[in-house]
């Protein structure tokens, strides 16, 4: 079958700087592919150069095999419809003459639009939410209509080929999630959607597939969870980020981190947790470069899952049965090797209190995390109280916030701090 | 005011694109020949609106006239023939100031803004100031200049086939005064001619014959027609050239058409009648305010309403004892009106 889109070999310079560096990808019909990538990779060209707007330096388009550099606009009209990332629009015409405009590829110059017309541009305003915008001036509606507007006017077109430029960057919550869906829909009657998406959690739940592009180049491609990789997105943008299954669509979510969590960190941390109360802070101790250990939790423990997910040294013990010794001694072995213990607000319970008592006994520094009050976690009585109290008698005591957290690991890591108590950390008033 | 601009601009939801033309053109139409009407019964003669209407319905239809010779004369040779060129030097400068407004998206735009009318200037004063003297020489020079400074312009603002309209525009600002820079110095060097040369450069109808009308028309009228089949391209242009382009529309080449065509029309009415001000940049705005923006009806109305607009300050321009140049009266009307609406927030700054 002839891949609805054909990029072949292709390269654009733009003012003298290469822009895209010999692309070649193609598009299935009836394919939502998203376009990801950095500011400046070449996106918004690559669009361009499939619509036929700027002329490649070398290559070839093929649009449903048709190559576009032969077809004059009228012609590429029919085939590709675009949704630009914003419109210039200096006069006051009504929204529906906009979106009436989609229909000028399939009227003649002096023809005049007939019912067939009118009806393909009143589905398009229904669809994309602009009906009763209708008779409004186009100057007058919001950023966030306008580009719904824009994209009434592409539907009008009734195109095989759908590009969108940065189509929900204008909106808000609701018309996002409400206009990805309307392109799914379009994508399973059979239309292909190619759209540049800086959001890279939606790209990666609404689209079929994705082509990661930098540098002028297609860098990867395929399905989200194949393209989006804590290494690509690194190498792509250029931060530590760590990309986790979202708890709830299941797909990729990518989370990112600023510079301060450049990989300047170094040395084991042993991260005693349970009941998911470790996972923001493995993602983050990660991130900044430390070797992570957990334990003891349970096998099918959240904070497990994330050991896993980045690759941590995990302790586990079976789901609802308490820390055995065995347990307990392999958590002793980790605390020994660990450059420092971070305790996260766990619920104390029976259960748990030898993997507690065994940080106590500890030599290295110890981070306890000032979470959830001790009354909503402490199911072991008096006897966790004085656990706690003697816990936070020795370490150093934050807030419930990951990059506090790590900075403060980073800070007793550094000095080599042997278990003296500095409480003063607890008041940093940093956020 | 607002809710009468509103109904006029939307008009009423049934009413197709069409009929509001129509509506529109039938009553400009009606306002035109009123004009004309009057404008004609108006001079040192004064000639009642009823022969007038005989004088000229009579010279129409080949039929015959109880108006005396003399007012037949007056109305068909001098009145009639110089009533006829307004009309058709409004319409001209109207139409191509509503496309360049289009065309540049740009309320500075104005029929002249490519160089048009400086390029005439030069020709013109070139011809006056010329030792040989030649009948036909004048409107010839000024329409062969100012189509020498369209041309030049776009040239200038052309790399690799595209001609960028923001380049255009300057280019167009630098010849304008290069342009006025040597007509200065012409005019410095003038000598006797200077009063003629300054009289044709602040716009005149004087002397108008009907030769002079049916070579304007058959200017104007083909050039008009060609605006309006790419009326509903010039909208689609308006979003922008990407746009456009990704709509169907051959952006290049319709921008090449609108501004070869309306740089026609205004090198036609500038080599008849001078450099005549504000028509082109008044009149569409007030349109586009009435009818709204979209070309297919602002088109017609605007060309129409220049018409009528430029009669009625050529009356107003030669009642007076000694005549005034149209030009001056135009800007004198045009200036404060325009400002009045500027300040009322009604003309918008696209």
């Amino acid at each position: 079958m002839t891949p609805a889109i054909d990029v072949a070999d292709l390269s654009v310079t733009l003012g003298g700087v290469s822009v895209l560096d010999s692309v070649s990808t193609s598009v299935d019909e009836g394919r939502f592919v998203g376009l990801v990538g950095p500011n400046g990779a070449g996106k918004t060209t690559l669009l361009r150069a499939i619509n036929g707007a700027l002329t490649p330096d070398r290559g070839t388009v093929r649009v449903a095999g048709q190559d576009i550099a032969g077809l004059g606009s009228r012609a590429t009209s029919r085939l590709v419809a675009t949704v630009p990332q914003s419109t210039a629009s200096a006069f006051d015409f009504p929204v529906r003459h906009v979106v009436a405009m989609g229909r000028t590829p399939h009227v003649g110059r002096l023809g005049t639009r007939t019912a067939a017309d009118r009806a393909a541009v009143d589905e398009a305003m229904a669809r994309a939410a602009v009906a009763d915008l209708a008779d409004r001036p186009v100057t007058d509606v919001s950023g966030g209509e306008r580009q719904r507007v824009v994209l009434a006017r592409a539907l009008a077109q009734d195109t095989p080929v759908l590009l969108l430029d940065e189509p929900t960057s204008d909106l808000d919550v609701n018309h996002q999630v409400r206009t990805l869906e309307l392109v799914a829909d379009l994508v399973d009657e059979g239309r292909t959607v190619v759209a540049a998406i800086h959001d890279l959690d939606l790209a990666a739940r609404y689209c079929d597939e994705l082509r990661l592009l930098y540098e002028g180049e297609i860098r990867a491609a395929g399905p989200p969870a194949s393209v989006l990789t804590d290494a690509t997105v690194e190498a792509a943008f250029g931060v530590r980020a760590t990309v986790t299954e979202h708890p709830i669509t299941g797909s990729a979510s990518v989370t990112a981190f600023g510079d301060d969590g450049a990989r300047e960190g170094d040395g084991r941390i042993h991260v005693v947790g349970g009941g998911g109360a470790a996972t923001p802070l493995l993602h983050r101790l990660d991130a900044a470069g430390f070797e992570p250990s957990v334990g003891a939790v349970s096998a099918d423990d959240r904070d497990a899952e994330t050991a896993r997910t980045i690759g941590a040294d995990l302790v586990t013990i079976p789901p609802y049965a308490p820390v055995d010794d065995a347990a307990r001694a392999a958590v002793a072995d980790r605390l020994s090797h660990a450059d420092a213990v971070v305790v996260a607000d766990v619920t104390i319970a029976p259960g748990n209190r030898p993997v507690l008592d065994a940080v106590l006994d500890a030599s290295a520094p110890v981070v306890v995390v000032d979470g959830r009050p001790l009354d909503e976690r402490n199911v072991a009585g008096a006897a966790g109280r004085r656990l706690d109290d003697r816990l936070r008698d020795r370490s150093v005591v934050v807030a419930d916030e990951p990059r506090t957290v790590v900075d403060a690991v980073r800070r007793v890591v550094s000095s080599g701090t042997d278990g003296t108590p500095c409480r003063d950390i607890e008041a940093d008033p940093r956020p | 005011m607002q809710q009468i601009l509103i109904y006029c601009k939307h008009g009423c939801k049934t009413m197709n694109t069409r009929v509001r033309t129509g509506a529109w053109v039938l009553g400009l139409l009606c306002a035109l020949v009123a004009v004309a009407l009057v404008s004609a019964t108006i001079g040192p003669v004064a000639i009642g609106v009823g022969s007038v209407a005989d004088i000229a319905l009579a010279a129409l239809l080949d039929g015959t006239t109880d108006a005396p010779a003399g007012h037949r004369t007056i109305v068909m040779s001098i009145r009639l023939p110089r009533i006829v060129l307004g009309a058709l030097v409004g319409f001209a400068l109207a139409s191509a100031g509503t496309v360049m407004q289009g065309f540049f998206r740009n309320p500075m735009a104005d029929p002249s803004i490519v160089g048009v009318s400086a390029g005439a200037a030069t020709g013109a004063v070139a011809a006056i100031l010329a030792p040989i003297a030649f009948p036909v020489a004048l409107p010839v020079a000024a329409f062969v200049g100012a189509l020498l400074a369209g041309f030049g312009v776009y040239v200038l603002a052309s790399e690799g086939g595209r001609t960028p309209v923001g380049t255009l525009l300057l280019a167009g600002v630098a010849i304008q005064t290069f342009l006025g820079a040597v007509v200065s110095f012409m005019l410095v060097q003038a000598g006797r001619d200077l009063r003629e040369a300054i009289y044709w450069l602040m716009g005149h109808l004087q002397h108008s014959t009907w030769t002079e009308a049916g070579i304007v028309a058959a200017v104007v009228v083909p050039g008009f027609l060609g605006l309006l089949v790419y009326a509903r391209d010039l909208n689609v242009l308006l979003l922008g050239e990407e746009d456009a382009h990704s709509l169907g529309i051959e952006v290049e080449r319709t921008k090449r058409l609108l501004l070869g065509v309306s740089s026609l029309l205004t090198a036609a009415a500038v080599a008849v009648a001078g450099v005549i001000g504000f028509v082109g940049l008044v009149v569409p705005h007030v349109m586009r305010l009435l009818v709204g923006p979209d070309h297919r009806i602002l088109l017609p109305t605007s060309a129409l309403a220049g018409a009528a607009f430029l009669v009625a300050t050529d009356t107003v321009a030669r009642a007076g004892t000694a005549e005034l140049p149209v030009g001056i009266v135009t800007a004198a009307v045009g200036a404060p009106f325009f400002l009045y609406l500027l300040r009322n927030r009604e003309v918008r700054t696209p």
